[in-house]
């Protein structure tokens, strides 16, 4: 019961976006994924989940990345924009997601502080409101691994700690969580390197090769 | 509920909410339809001979007007993310939203023509066969366009580009719609046409999801 990476990395255009990354996670752990603005936290988030071409090999309690089905149903992401729709309440929207991934959208509005909103049109709600409600989703159903791109972004200190809560239980009942975050949300997790990658020739290159003169 | 009819119903709601866009395809028919006797004169002859011609290419573009919103706005806001990760296929994901735009956009049309076909003074008896084969027709107008949403569903502006691939494949749709109309106002047999427009229908339902699927595959990654 462990996620397991090693040498893995996202390509774009064939050529790789970050250096190699090697890690693995037991039960119960997280690891913070650090680096530049561009280094790309993000697009390795998005390589995990099948939307961006990688190589190199990812393991999720003995199921392969490359078994789309059986490796998604473990994960819950949450990436930069919320998949908030604003001409449905804040209930609807939680309520949408609820009966796709299972899960009771109340409880998930109470956890993130949602109830005195659950009526207002998400479209009326404040950056930080909607970040809480595309946070809400981790609350549904409970997954293996969360893979979180700067969740705590618009989040007041209030409830960044209310965040840092609900993640801290994820742990203890034995989650686990690759997390892209630039603060420090005062739990242990281990940083993790995403740095530029070795420079690397594409062999079939044209330029390099000469075909195309 | 299932999460099939979940996604469906959250689809419909959403068009038919403010700023949805599910009246929009049936004001613009009206106004088209509505705009044509204006433009051609008083003839009664010669609307009754043009206007199953006009219907059909006024739900042509009626059609294209709420395509380019069908997965660029969930593209925006990250719900396609979502939805590509959820248990439902991608394929079923496009088959249910094409139905939800069929439902907000195509079935209006279906409604609202024979009442405005009256206006261009069609055949009485070509009523019925109109309707009939807008019913049979319109799927594919959705189906099509989802197919054309799919691959400009990344692009600025995709809108014009949208256009310009779907409506050459909307060709034989409105060819054998329209031809279904004008021979049974003349009072001709109108099965060979009814067939082809179905036998085009069919043929369209059964791989767009697929080839919409694929597009949009290539275009998250």
């Amino acid at each position: 019961m462990s996620l397991t990476l090693d040498a893995f990395q996202t390509l774009r255009g064939g050529l790789p976006v970050s250096a190699p990354i090697t890690l693995s996670l037991a039960p119960g752990q997280g690891a913070a994924l650090r680096g530049a603005n561009g280094a790309g936290k993000s697009t390795l988030l998005r390589g995990l989940i099948g939307l961006a071409p990688s190589r190199g090999s990812a393991q999720l309690n003995g199921v392969s990345h490359q078994e789309p089905d059986r490796w998604l149903e473990q994960i819950a992401h949450t990436a930069h924009a919320d998949a908030i729709k604003g001409a449905l309440t804040v209930h609807e929207n939680l309520a949408f997601w609820s009966r796709l991934y299972g899960g009771d959208p109340d409880r998930a509005l109470h956890a993130f502080d949602l109830e005195s909103l659950a009526d207002r049109p998400a479209a009326a709600c404040s950056a930080g409101q909607k970040r809480r409600l595309g946070l809400a989703r981790l609350a549904l159903a409970p997954r293996a691994l969360w893979l979180l791109d700067e969740p705590t972004v618009s989040l007041d200190v209030a409830h960044t700690a209310l965040f840092a809560e609900v993640l801290k239980s994820h742990l203890t009942n034995g989650g686990m969580a690759l997390i892209a975050t630039h603060i420090d949300l005062g739990l242990p997790l281990p940083p993790v390197e995403v740095a530029a990658p070795a420079p690397e020739a594409r062999e079939d290159d044209p330029f390099l090769s000469g075909d195309w003169a | 509920m299932s999460p099939a009819l979940a996604l469906l119903g959250r689809e419909v709601r959403l068009a038919t909410r403010a700023g949805g866009g599910a009246g929009l395809g049936l004001a613009f028919f009206l106004i088209v339809v509505l705009m044509a006797p204006l433009g051609i004169g008083p003839d009664q002859a010669l609307l009754g001979r043009v206007a199953p011609g006009i219907v059909w290419t006024a739900a042509l573009l009626a059609c294209l007007l709420s395509l380019d919103r069908m997965f660029q706005a969930d593209l925006e806001d990250g719900t396609l993310d979502i939805l590509a990760l959820s248990p439902l296929p991608l394929e079923l994901v496009v088959a249910l939203k094409t139905l939800a735009h069929w439902l907000t956009t195509g079935l209006p049309l279906v409604v609202a023509a024979p009442v405005l076909a009256l206006t261009l003074n069609l055949p009485d008896q070509a009523l019925g066969l109109l309707t009939l084969s807008l019913l049979v027709g319109t799927p594919a107008l959705s189906a099509l366009g989802a197919i054309g949403a799919g691959l400009t569903v990344g692009l600025r502006r995709g809108g014009l580009l949208l256009s310009l691939l779907v409506l050459p494949l909307y060709v034989p749709t409105l060819i054998f719609g329209a031809q279904v109309t004008g021979y049974a106002a003349r009072g001709l047999e109108s099965g060979p046409p009814m067939l082809l427009l179905a036998g085009t229908t069919l043929l369209t339902l059964a791989i767009f999801p697929w080839v919409t699927a694929a597009a949009l595959r290539i275009n998250l990654r």
